[in-house]
């Protein structure tokens, strides 16, 4: 093997595990606030969808991925009304929130169909990502930096931050936070749209840099792996890293095994692995009594104080 | 009133305040002076705790002024309450499991304090009251004491000109108690003022100087604690006259029917209790209670006394001489063993059922409900008629939701479904609970009288005096092990309360 | 202005009915506004929709044949969804219960009949039961999110449907089309005469009574509803909730399997990559419009079929893209989810009065 194939396939590496991360960091913070958002894989469709549109309207991806974090939390607070507001049930309302994801993103999509954008790639200047090694560095595209950055960032809110001692609190226990003063819906509205704008920069990362064109369900599925992610990860961000790194090593060897020697099994096996391996992890992970002690005790339950 | 001319501290004029078909508050007003202790007296459900709120500014009033300090004030929400110099500690503690008790801490200050400084100024105020403390701990190993203390230190730090305690005690042991007071004495003297919520005579006669009393939302009285007697403020806070249990005059007990042999239970979950070697017998007619302060493997042994929790050991627990140890809770209420849960809603009851649907829960296969897999839901409702009757228990009828029952009447109906069903042993965890004094009264006789009937009854119960003036003999459960039985009629309470906060040689009751 | 809710002593009964009628109102309306809005006729595009199906007779056998499989798989997942399980992946457990029936079918290889017919919809419930067994083992033993378990398993099946009818399975005069070869006569479901109508349409008619039993009157029913509500009042009342996880999850992935094989051997007669067609996720919208009871999982998956025939309608006649039912139905779902707190709330809008301190 040589330095620039394994070169290369960092690089792919990375850029699959960077849709995941991001939206596994936004759903990160979202549950930690108590709330449990299943339209991840919806709102990372209409993020594709609005960047890939701002950027061919504008001709600016900055722009653009503006636009796609804009309306995955547009889309969120969907979701945030229904839940905060009138009580309803989070794993259902979640559900229907990536229906309509599902189906707004394939209506607004109508109009792109075909059209292709130029790659949101690295916005170093080429002498400076020529090297293999340099590219290493240098050779990505804007979002995969921002959600690196993002992982320290929100781990000291999370951790340091008043706010964040807060948000946690939320989420540990509603009832007490309320009666102590703090404003539950507030709070969780904050982190939904947190959440739903992460979603929607990791959805534009497939419309705008994997294969800068729209397509129908383009993110086939990496929002239920980004959930599965926060699980996997006992809801800590630097585990989260590390198991986004899984996934996107899993996801990189079926576009290996595709294109090179592996024929002995078929590729739809290196296509379920990704979804199979998930499971796995799953089990291992909650199998172990540890896992869900750092669960946030109010996920998924309605908050509804006495008066 | 007392006749003082400085300014009250806090004074309530014509508070009300109305919930859907409820008048919580009617009209109340007192006063509370500054370096008193005002106790706050009622029954559940009396308007307490909504008065309460509305101080603190959790809710607001619908009508009547609060004035502090001789202003008249409107208290928007507990940040507002806190900027004024009230504090609060809650019956219900608004505390983070998971969380440090610093944090907790942090939770609970408006402004951000740096981490060093908070950590010196929670030093300071637990030196100055005695109270201990270790700041990095996890909320969740802590006993419910040292919850208390946490609750406190956070109110002291705000530097409080009034501090209202909701039931401080219910949760503590006698000794507890006194340190407690201790504390409470010394801010009264530098001047704080005291609202002191409660439904115990005797703490109020010890601790208050003033006493207000509601009863159903209403301003009763408000009276000197030290004058009155403990039976003349219980029959204001009731409204009538108490009545005494009635016993049948000879108390022989039967053969053993209920007989526990060296149970052992793993802990459940993280922040369960595991039980240690219990051993203990109940006769034919007898009462047997259990002491202790909660969260020391009250909920275990219920579980595992109604085959919630089965055991491994066959011959742990022996009913009627038959041996239910692996028994699960359906083969056990086979052989007559019923049980009532501290839990009402959604552990004795699902709050969303009928109480018809109740019914079924536990009654279906004693009482026939059920045939070739279907259910028969005429008998379902004929017999939760019968329970609703035999226990005056206020409901439209067997169609009205568990949920929309109050405390004290889904408490009647859950303990007449069992009581109904004629169990050989009775098991029952805080059956008046949250309970109001009629409600309580009647419980308490349905009991004795199932006990003249020759069934066993156990009765875990954190309120000793309950215990007292209603079991034939008592042990204490202390992390997870239980005492030796005694006679109640030999029994001495302070050593029950050492019992209670486990001085015999055994770890206090942390988790884990 | 602020919304306060003030919680009913009873469920409102009322509540529970007008709400889906209301749901379905409000989609058609905002649809009709929408439409206009990006210029195309609402009026036309929603009356295609939503009751040109209804008018046109010759229509009727389309909406009973989407109807059948979306009414199947809602009253196994409403099912589930009373005991709190939430099975997501019957798509998954649809596909490979058709799976199951090409499977028994080419074993018998030119052998048919009744009881082949018989063993191909058996086969199908079984494979269906079994990949839904795989949440059940994971959820009670090692406590695995079902949720995201049964996702994650659809996008296996679809691999595995994919490979079979790519692969071993694929019809050798197919001209190298993924596809099975299709199902002779004598495996194929009866159809009423004249039409395309199914044994199957007849199945879907009959099961919402069956489950309507099992649910209202059966110990069973109770006990699911029991767990649902609150497990520790179940553990109490000497239920077990792993027994009704492990049941609710397998029958719901029997329902969805049955649909699947009903699907294969009474429409379309052959699997190829187009065979999962999002009824399995369809029908979690007619579980939620339904109320998760029977009968009203039989009068929403009408509903529901109706807005996919009447979408396919509108294509044509007002040129509207496919994915706009999709659109209509997500919708019925949010006012359905949206308005469930009418049920056991009362709101009340207080106009903002709010005291400073």
């Amino acid at each position: 093997m040589s330095l620039d194939f394994i070169i290369a396939a960092i690089i792919t590496v990375v850029g699959l595990t960077t849709p995941i991360l991001l939206a596994g960091l936004g759903e990160l913070v979202v549950e930690k606030s108590g709330v449990l958002n299943l339209g991840v894989e919806g709102m990372m469709l209409v993020g594709a969808i609005s960047g890939f549109g701002v950027t061919v309207f504008t001709f600016n991806p900055w722009l653009g991925v503006l636009g796609a974090a804009a309306g995955g939390a547009a889309a969120s607070m969907l979701f945030a009304v229904l839940v905060l507001q009138l009580n309803s049930n989070q794993v259902a309302t979640g559900l229907a929130l990536t229906i309509f994801g599902t189906g707004l993103s394939s209506l607004l999509g109508l109009s792109f169909t075909g059209r292709i954008i130029v790659p949101f790639l690295s916005v170093f200047p080429d002498w400076l990502a020529k090297d293999p090694v340099w590219r290493l560095f240098f050779g990505h595209s804007p979002i995969v930096y921002f959600a690196i950055l993002m992982i320290p960032l929100t781990s000291w809110f999370l951790k340091s931050t008043r706010a964040g001692l807060i948000l946690r609190a939320v989420g540990e226990n509603d009832l007490s936070a309320h009666s102590i003063g703090y404003s539950v819906v507030g709070v969780r509205y904050a982190a939904i749209a947190f959440g739903g704008a992460m979603a929607g920069i990791g959805g534009c990362y497939f419309s705008m840099v994997i294969t800068p064109m729209w397509a129908e369900k383009m993110t086939a599925g990496r929002g239920w792996i980004a959930l599965a992610l926060v699980v996997f990860a006992g809801w800590r961000t630097g585990r989260l890293l590390a198991g986004a790194y899984f996934f996107g090593i899993l996801m990189a060897l079926e576009l290996y095994a595709k294109a090179s020697g592996f024929s002995f099994l078929p590729s739809q096996f290196w296509a379920a692995m990704p979804y199979a391996m998930t499971v796995v992890a799953l089990s291992f992970i909650s199998s172990r009594g540890t896992a869900g002690a750092n669960a946030p005790a109010c996920l998924g339950k309605p908050f509804l104080p006495s008066s | 009133m007392s006749a003082t001319s400085e300014t009250a501290r806090l004074q309530l004029t014509g508070i009300t305040k109305r919930f859907p078909g409820v008048l919580a508050n009617d009209h109340v007003g007192f006063s509370v002076r500054p370096g008193e202790i005002h106790a706050l007296l009622g029954e559940n459900g009396a308007g307490k705790s909504t008065l309460v709120k509305m101080i603190y500014g959790i809710m607001q009033p619908d009508e009547g002024e609060i004035r502090w300090n001789g202003q008249r004030i409107t208290v928007a929400n507990p940040k507002a309450a806190r900027k004024l110099g009230i504090g609060m500690v809650f019956q219900h503690f608004s505390l983070f499991e998971a969380m440090t008790v610093l944090e907790n801490i942090a939770l609970g200050m408006d402004a951000k304090i740096p981490q060093r400084e908070l950590e010196g100024r929670i030093t300071a105020v637990m030196s100055q009251y005695g109270l201990k403390l270790e700041p990095q701990r996890i909320v969740s190993t802590l006993s419910v004491g040292e919850r208390q203390r946490i609750e406190i230190v956070r109110a002291l730090l705000l530097n409080p000109s009034l501090l209202i305690m909701d039931e401080p005690t219910s949760v503590l042991t006698p000794q507890e108690v006194e340190q407690l007071f201790v504390v409470l004495r010394k801010l009264a003297a530098e001047g704080c003022s005291i609202l002191y919520i409660s439904h115990k005579l005797h703490e109020i006669k010890a601790l208050c100087d003033t006493a207000t009393i509601l009863r159903g939302g209403k301003l009763v009285d408000t009276c000197d604690p030290k004058v009155e007697t403990s039976r003349s403020m219980a029959e204001k806070m009731i409204g009538g006259s108490l009545k005494d249990i009635q016993r049948g005059a000879s108390r022989g007990f039967g053969a053993e029917k209920l007989k526990v042999q060296s149970l052992s239970l793993a802990a459940d979950g993280p922040f369960g209790t595991a039980l240690k070697d219990i051993s203990f017998t109940v006769r034919a007619g007898e009462i047997f209670g259990i002491a202790g302060v909660a969260g020391n493997g009250q909920n275990a042994l219920l579980l595992a006394l109604s085959g919630e929790e089965p055991n491994l050991d066959h011959a742990s627990v022996t009913v009627d001489g038959v041996q239910v140890g692996q028994m699960h809770a359906r083969a056990r209420r086979g052989q007559g063993v019923a049980s009532v849960p501290e839990e009402r809603n959604g552990h004795a009851a699902v709050p969303i059922f009928s109480l018809a649907d109740n019914a079924i829960l536990t009654a279906r296969d004693r009482l026939g409900m059920v045939r070739a897999g279907l259910i028969d839901p005429k008998a379902a409702r004929t017999y939760a008629g019968e329970v609703i009757e035999a226990f005056a228990v206020k409901a439209t009828g067997p169609g009205a939701m568990a949920e929309s029952l109050s405390g004290g009447n889904l408490q009647k109906y859950i303990m007449g479904r069992e009581i109904l069903q004629k169990p050989s042993v009775l098991v029952v965890s805080q059956p008046t609970w949250g309970v109001d004094a009629g409600a309580a009264a009647a419980i308490h006789q349905a009991l004795v009288d199932l006990a003249a009937t020759g069934s066993a009854i156990v009765v875990i119960s954190q309120d000793l005096d309950e215990l007292l003036s209603l079991c034939d003999t008592l042990a204490v459960i202390n992390g997870g092990r239980l005492s030796k039985p005694m006679k109640v009629s030999e029994a001495k309470i302070d050593e029950i309360g050492l019992l209670m906060g486990g001085i015999h040689g055994e770890e206090p009751a942390h988790a884990h | 202005m602020r919304i306060k809710l003030e919680k009913r002593r009873e469920p409102s009964m009322a509540m529970l009915v007008i709400t889906p009628v209301a749901s379905v109102l409000l989609t058609m309306l905002i649809g009709i506004v929408v439409f206009d809005l990006i210029g195309i006729k609402g009026f036309k595009a929603v009356v295609d929709i939503f009751l040109s199906p209804l008018l046109a007779s010759y229509k009727w056998q389309d909406v009973a044949l989407k109807a059948a499989p979306l009414i199947i798989i809602a009253l196994g997942l409403s099912m589930g969804n009373r005991a709190q399980v939430w099975n997501i992946g019957a798509e998954g457990q649809y596909v490979i219960g058709a799976l199951c029936s090409a499977g028994v079918g080419i074993a018998f290889g030119a052998a048919g009949g009744f009881f082949v017919i018989l063993l191909m919809v058996l086969a199908g419930m079984i494979g269906g039961g079994a990949w839904a067994a795989i949440p059940a083992v994971l959820r009670t033993r090692y406590n695995v999110n079902e949720i995201l378990s049964s996702l994650m398993l659809t996008y296996v099946a679809l691999q595995v449907l994919g490979y079979l009818v790519g692969g071993p399975w694929k019809d050798p005069n197919g001209r190298n089309f993924p596809a099975t070869a299709p199902l002779i006569d004598a495996q194929t479901l009866p159809v009423w005469p004249g039409s395309t109508v199914h044994l199957g349409v007849l199945v879907a008619l009959v099961l919402p009574f069956v489950f309507w039993v099992i649910m209202a009157r059966s110990e069973f029913g109770y006990q699911v509803r029991v767990v649902g509500s609150s497990p520790t009042a179940a553990r109490h009342g000497g239920f077990d909730s792993r027994r009704t996880i492990w049941a609710t999850l397998i029958i719901g992935g029997a329902m969805a399997g049955l649909a699947g094989s009903l699907e294969f051997t009474g429409v379309l007669h052959k699997i190829d990559l187009g065979f999962p067609s999002g009824y399995g996720f369809t029908a979690i919208i007619v579980a939620f419009l339904g109320r998760l009871n029977p009968i009203g999982c039989l009068i929403a998956g009408i509903v529901l079929a109706v807005t996919y025939v009447g979408g396919q309608m509108a294509q044509t006649s007002v040129h509207i893209p496919n994915s706009t039912a999709g659109i209509f139905q997500a919708m019925m779902l949010f006012f359905i989810l949206a308005s469930d707190i009418l049920v056991r709330y009362r709101v009340r809008i207080i106009p903002s009065a709010k005291a400073v301190a």
